[in-house]
């Protein structure tokens, strides 16, 4: 199926190359890292993480996400997703393929990124998120691939693929799940130390991931004419309605058992973040734009009738995507670590190289996600055109 | 020049009955002198139970923590990196910092010294649960330990620390080593470090430098043995550790 890939327009083309340049102005950048270490970031001794594994944390989201369509249209026999499900489980492949990267990045010693298997330790959760991010690696390509080589061939999909799928859906909460663990069980580290880190995780990707699939809905439908249908479009729309309101409403839970309890540990983090502390406030504007774009967005959704406009409803999909990327991929780290444990100040800003090799991976994930729904969108029309 | 096969044959021949003959004749006369690498543990290593520190609060003077941080810094080869991302083993802040959420403001001179910090070598560390390769370890005498060489860099265990105790070499910390002691091997970059509790030096029998340094004002022992003089100390004072409310028993006590 693969071939499907290797003829396209001019505009096909001119997008994989201008991705190619991107990935490797990101490669020559990483290659300055690799030479001379994370000194090139703008981490610190107490921002000890930065720009990747924020990146890393929203995309494990949008990874997530594919379950949203598996789910309605595998156990519940939701046909209407017939035409999409495969749309999802392949930005799943090309999001988990980005967290990997991203995490490999982040490693200051990358050529030991094996020892996590050499040396594997069950009691640390970096050791589970390998383990669930793989393995949710292989299902999605294992069950995309299948599914869609079987439509090619106009046959039922093997039967053995069928648990494989059911598998895949606890699996994407496990994603979520763990890598929430990852901040929400240390000790010292207030603003993470909270239970509902795994839910609010699993409700800004059940938004942010059917957003951005709408939004690639509306893109591959103006470049290929394939339509996923009004009825996928409006059932994503309630998706994210639903996810965007309990985002909120599980943000707000936080304010109020961190701002009524008053414990400083835990509340100087919001204080720092929302309205900036002893004179540090370099995050406000953001995450307030973030809360506007999500309250706004609610606006939208929740009247059927902005909802329902295509236009409308892909301009909240874009606030949607706002809210939730500067939550996860600006506040949600840096704020953690904002103040430090001795309650001292550093702020964290990412380096312009730091950027670049952001803007690598990113273009990376691009790239497969092209090919993926070349791959995908060719067989569907070639199945239509018989 | 030629050397054929025959003479060839021959001179291994004798370097090989020489080399045998000779480690052969050497354990005959010095027995066991060659296997040093089968050497048991150097008698004198200090042995304890867990071991713990006290900072006595009354005899501690700024000059007591230059002592002790140079030394440190000296003899392990700690980088003076003037920037966010530094590294530092043991230094010394306001009780504010130290304590944070213990702020009492009647509380007296200890609320405005400045306490000398460092890894607390937890009974229950974080860090050792969160390290995904074992890089990071406990004794079992209760040293929390590095390996250097498994470390991938991920920090995990820099977000676990609720005592930012540890520190992550951005760079290569070598040109900002400014005599470089040959007692502790100096790290690469990409690698996270911090204090070790002078394992080395417990090895062979010594006090850590910091102990060694600070006139009696930090006291070395074994937390678990009784008749220690740590825990007369810890008997006779009050002490106070860093947020013992965590649970990580750490086993660096202040008394105040």
């Amino acid at each position: 199926m693969l071939e499907k890939a290797l003829s396209g327009s001019k505009l096909y083309w001119a997008w994989l190359i201008a991705l190619v340049v991107v990935i490797a102005a990101g490669f020559g950048s990483y290659l300055v890292q690799y030479n001379k270490g994370l000194v090139i970031t703008g981490m610190s001794r107490d921002v000890s993480w930065g720009f990747y594994i924020a990146q890393f944390t929203f995309l494990v989201g949008v990874a997530a996400s594919a379950v949203m369509l598996v789910l309605p249209y595998y156990l519940h026999h939701y046909k209407t997703f017939g035409r999409i499900t495969i749309l999802g489980e392949f930005l799943a492949i090309a999001s988990v393929i980005m967290c990997i990267l991203f995490i490999t990045v982040d490693l200051g010693k990358p050529t030991r990124i094996l020892n996590v298997m050499l040396h594997p330790t069950p009691n640390s959760v970096l050791f589970w998120d390998m383990v669930v991010l793989n393995g949710y690696l292989i299902i999605n390509l294992v069950a995309g691939w299948v599914t869609l080589e079987a439509e090619r061939k106009q046959v039922a999909p093997p039967g053995w693929i069928k648990p494989i799928i059911y598998l895949s859906i606890p699996w994407a909460v496990s994603i979520h799940t763990v890598t929430a663990f990852l901040y929400a069980g240390l000790p010292g580290r207030g603003y993470w130390l909270t239970a509902i880190m795994a839910p609010r995780f699993l409700a800004s990707a059940f938004a942010a991931g059917p957003a951005v699939l709408i939004l690639l809905g509306y893109l591959v439908k103006k470049l290929t004419r394939f339509d996923a249908g009004k009825e996928a479009f409006e059932t994503l729309a309630k998706i994210v309605t639903y996810a965007i309101i309990l985002h909120i409403f599980f943000f707000l839970l936080e304010v109020f058992t961190v701002g009524y309890s008053a414990i400083p540990s835990h509340m100087t983090h919001l204080e720092y973040l929302y309205f900036g502390y002893h004179g540090y406030s370099m995050l406000v504007p953001w995450v307030w734009t973030a809360l506007a774009s999500g309250v706004v967005a609610i606006i939208l959704l929740v009247n059927p009738r902005t909802r329902q406009n295509p236009a409308v409803l892909g301009v909240a999909c874009v606030l949607v995507f706002v809210c939730t990327w500067i939550d996860k991929g600006m506040g949600m780290i840096a704020g953690g670590f904002v103040p430090n444990p001795l309650h001292e100040i550093t702020e964290y800003a990412p380096t312009g190289l730091e950027l670049m090799i952001t803007f690598g991976v990113y273009a990376t994930g691009l790239l497969i996600l092209t090919i993926l729904y070349k791959v995908a969108i060719g067989v569907k029309q070639e199945e239509e055109a018989l | 020049m030629g050397v054929d096969r025959r003479d060839f044959l021959k001179i291994a021949g004798i370097s090989v009955a020489l080399g045998v003959g000779g480690g052969v004749g050497f354990q005959l006369l010095r027995p066991g002198h060659l296997d040093a690498a089968q050497e048991g543990p150097n008698p004198r290593a200090l042995k304890g139970q867990r071991w713990g520190m006290a900072i006595d609060m009354k005899k501690f003077t700024p000059a007591t923590a230059r002592a002790a941080i140079e030394a440190c810094h000296y003899y392990h080869n700690v980088p003076l990196i003037p920037t966010k991302q530094n590294v530092k083993w043991i230094w010394l802040a306001p009780y504010a910092n130290v304590f944070p959420e213990t702020d009492n403001p009647q509380a007296g001179e200890y609320a405005s010294l400045q306490y000398i910090t460092m890894c607390n070598h937890c009974n229950n560390p974080p860090c050792v649960r969160v390290c995904p390769t074992k890089a990071t370890f406990q004794r079992a005498d209760g040293v929390v330990m590095m390996d250097f060489h498994r470390c991938i860099g991920c920090r995990f265990c820099m977000a676990g620390c609720p005592y930012g105790s540890r520190s992550f070499n951005f760079q290569d910390p070598r040109p900002f080593i400014k005599k470089e002691s040959p007692n502790f091997p100096t790290r690469s970059r990409g690698v996270v470090e911090k204090c070790n509790f002078c394992a080395e030096r417990l090895a062979v029998g010594e006090l850590p430098y910091c102990a060694e340094a600070s006139g009696g004002a930090m006291v070395f022992g074994d937390v678990d043995n009784a008749g220690s003089e740590l825990r007369k100390m810890l008997r006779g004072r009050y002490s106070i550790r860093r947020k013992p409310n965590l649970g990580t028993d750490p086993q660096v006590y202040y008394l105040v």
